[in-house]
């Protein structure tokens, strides 16, 4: 038999004791700070879309006190640029090295993609507040990603349907990459079905906005109706051209994101201009007006969409946290809770389809004054078909 | 695809044209004259449409915002020449570009700084403010007809200064043979700030001119400086009468090609410097 010294065996005690205390801390209910991570643009043409949807997220997380189920939410904040290629090296940064709990972001579909694909690679959970990628909820849809703002597919829809009341046959305009592509199919496949005909897809060359020649052929077509997707300052130069060029009579305008925030500076050119979206100003909705003036008192400014799919992110955070009473361990309870989650937006009723992207009303819009006021519900509860996606 | 609608896309390229050739004289001037690859000169076109943007609510007339702005634009043209511009004449291509692209990010960190991200607009003046029918459906608006009249005057000046007046043949011997011409007691490095100073007050005024048709927002400087660029190097460096033809070249080919092949149409006028360099390989014509 060895003999153990005294000291020697106050030290295995004490260590013993060590580890037990450790196992046990190690299993208890995480109590500590919730991590957030928010990738968004902080720079760039995108910024001031960035700024909107992180104010409207942490506007969320300070009405409930600084907390969610709980805990403390503690942000980690990057600038995306909305440069996909540093996505990746970005979104790793936020899931291994600060080690978040949520990834949010981003604005830009290139970039929100890549996100996408890390998230999945390292089931960390994800909810875009922008990006309206049709693959992000479609063949690359994931459990673990969701999505609180829409899927270019669904303002084009509605607009398809808006449009449908009046006309029978329309032209559409956009810059040839996925997001207007993705966003004319939506416009033909609502078009069509409100018994309209598209006649023809005019597209120039991403992101060149010199219109005229195609406003020129536009006008020889001469359809009832047009129908345009071009983002940015791309946005104002487009009404403005569409009107110099007389067609804002003869031809009416009709888009989705086509006035959102750039009401100002495109003016007279755009006044009465009719769109769809998920969002207005005016919706007699309780929760939104209380968002309103939430919003304004807490940063002194108006909310617009991008700062609702900020908030409603936090919200559906909140939803999957709630469940698991703030145990972010329990990431399956958490994911079930999102996805059978049935939120009160500013928007209105706000729920999840199967493949993550959000099931919403559309609301028609005319542009009056530096407002798109909206005049009615055109589809209530639109979901996108998302055909792509195996969930 | 009938007469008249060719002609009207011709119209709208002849415009278009137009515009690019103010861009790009300027930027020939700077390439051709002193050798110097001005990247920033994008910037330049942003800076005078922001000018335009800050200038038109305090001045209320489009006339007395391009004059100041015009002699904005002149003055801080001389003092980057001065501070910057003048220690690269005998520095490598690649150091110029390494200065001009730090401009370029200098400027739009200002622009940002100072004014902000959000896209802008500035109105057509009153007394442009109209259209003329083309045809029962579409018409054209009279400012742009105005802004191709004056492009041409811009150009018929620019001949005359550089071919009929002494600071021209100045200018054009400085292009030929710098150290020749100090020999001759000619005071070079003014003569070459001035040259400078018209490049950057050519882009501004481009800048001025076509704000009120076009989105002041970030980034427009970029698109613009690339496609200076293709006509700088299809007209040929130093050339002002090729940066004119070329500009016409570029613009029918970028008009042309939407109407005609919209899917390759992003092509257009790469395709078209790449043909002319094949062709010719200093561009049209010689400076």
């Amino acid at each position: 038999m060895i003999r153990i010294s005294l000291r020697r065996r106050t030290l295995q005690c004490a260590a013993l004791l060590a580890c037990a205390t450790l196992a046990v801390a190690a299993h208890a209910q995480p109590t500590g700070p919730i991590k957030v991570g928010l990738m968004l643009p902080t720079s760039g043409t995108f910024a001031d879309l960035g700024k909107k949807v992180a104010s409207g997220f942490k506007l969320y997380v300070t009405e409930n006190g600084g907390k969610l189920a709980g805990r403390l939410v503690q942000y980690v904040e990057l600038d995306d640029e909305s440069d996909p290629s540093k996505a990746n090296e970005n979104a790793n940064k936020l899931v291994k090295r600060d080690r978040v709990d949520v990834l949010i972001g981003t604005i830009h579909s290139g970039v929100a993609m890549t996100m996408a694909r890390v998230a999945r690679d390292t089931n960390t959970l994800m909810i875009v507040p922008n990006a309206g990628a049709a693959e992000i909820t479609g063949s690359m849809c994931a459990p673990n990603v969701f999505r609180t703002s829409f899927s270019n597919w669904q303002p084009g829809y509605a607009t398809g349907l808006l449009a449908a009341r009046k006309h029978k046959t329309a032209v559409t305009i956009s810059w040839k990459y996925a997001a207007g592509d993705e966003s004319v199919r939506g416009f033909r496949e609502g078009f069509e079905k409100g018994g309209g005909k598209v006649i023809k897809d005019l597209h120039l060359p991403f992101p060149n906005v010199e219109f005229q020649p195609l406003l020129t052929e536009l006008a020889t077509i001469k359809p009832e109706a047009a129908y345009v997707f071009v983002a940015g300052a791309g946005q104002v130069k487009f009404v403005k051209d569409y009107a110099a060029a007389g067609l804002k009579n003869s031809i009416p305008l009709y888009g989705a994101f086509i006035t959102e925030g750039t009401l100002e500076a495109q003016g007279e050119a755009a006044s009465g201009l009719q769109t769809a979206l998920h969002y207005a100003d005016g919706l007699k909705i309780p929760k939104n007006e209380a968002f309103i003036t939430s919003y304004q008192k807490t940063y002194n400014a108006a909310p617009d969409v991008f700062a609702v799919q900020g908030y409603d992110a936090a919200q559906l955070f909140a939803a999957g946290l709630q469940a698991v009473k703030g145990d972010t361990r329990k990431k399956a309870e958490m994911i079930k809770a999102m996805e059978d989650a049935k939120l009160e937006s500013p928007r209105g009723p706000l729920s999840f389809s199967k493949s993550r992207n959000p099931i919403q009303d559309m609301y028609a819009r005319v542009a009056t004054g530096n407002r798109n006021v909206m005049t009615d519900v055109i589809v209530k509860a639109l979901a996108d078909p998302s055909p792509d996606c195996k969930l | 695809m009938d007469l008249p609608l060719i002609l009207i896309q011709a119209l709208n390229a002849v415009q278009y044209g137009l515009l690019l050739f103010l861009v790009a004289s300027g930027l020939t001037l700077i390439f051709g004259v002193m050798g110097v690859i001005n990247l920033a000169h994008g910037s330049f076109y942003m800076m005078g449409a922001y000018l335009a943007f800050s200038l038109a609510p305090l001045t209320g007339n489009l006339l007395a915002t391009i004059v100041v702005g015009l002699l904005l634009s002149v003055l801080i043209g001389a003092l980057l020449e001065w501070a910057l511009f003048a220690h690269l004449y005998r520095r490598n291509h690649l150091q110029q570009v390494l200065l001009t692209y730090g401009l370029i990010l200098i400027f739009e960190s200002l622009r940002s700084r100072f004014i902000g991200d959000d896209v802008h607009s500035v109105s057509v003046p009153a007394w442009l403010d109209f259209s003329i029918p083309l045809g029962d459906v579409m018409t054209y608006p009279a400012y742009r007809l105005f802004m191709s009249a004056v492009c041409l005057l811009v150009a018929a000046g620019l001949y005359l200064l550089i071919q009929r007046t002494r600071l021209g043949s100045q200018i054009r011997a400085g292009a030929a043979n710098r150290e020749m011409v100090q020999v001759l007691g000619i005071n070079i490095d003014w003569v070459y700030r001035l040259v400078f100073a018209l490049g950057v007050a050519l882009a501004a005024f481009a800048g001025m001119i076509n704000a009120p048709v076009t989105a002041v927002a970030p980034g427009m400087g970029m698109s613009m400086l690339i496609v200076s660029f293709v006509v700088v190097i299809v007209g040929g460096i130093g050339s002002v009468w090729g940066a004119l033809v070329a500009s016409q070249l570029i613009a029918f080919a970028d008009t042309f090609g939407k109407v005609f092949v919209p899917d390759y149409a992003g092509m257009a006028i790469y395709i078209v410097m790449a043909i002319v360099l094949l062709w010719r390989p200093e561009g049209l014509f010689k400076s």
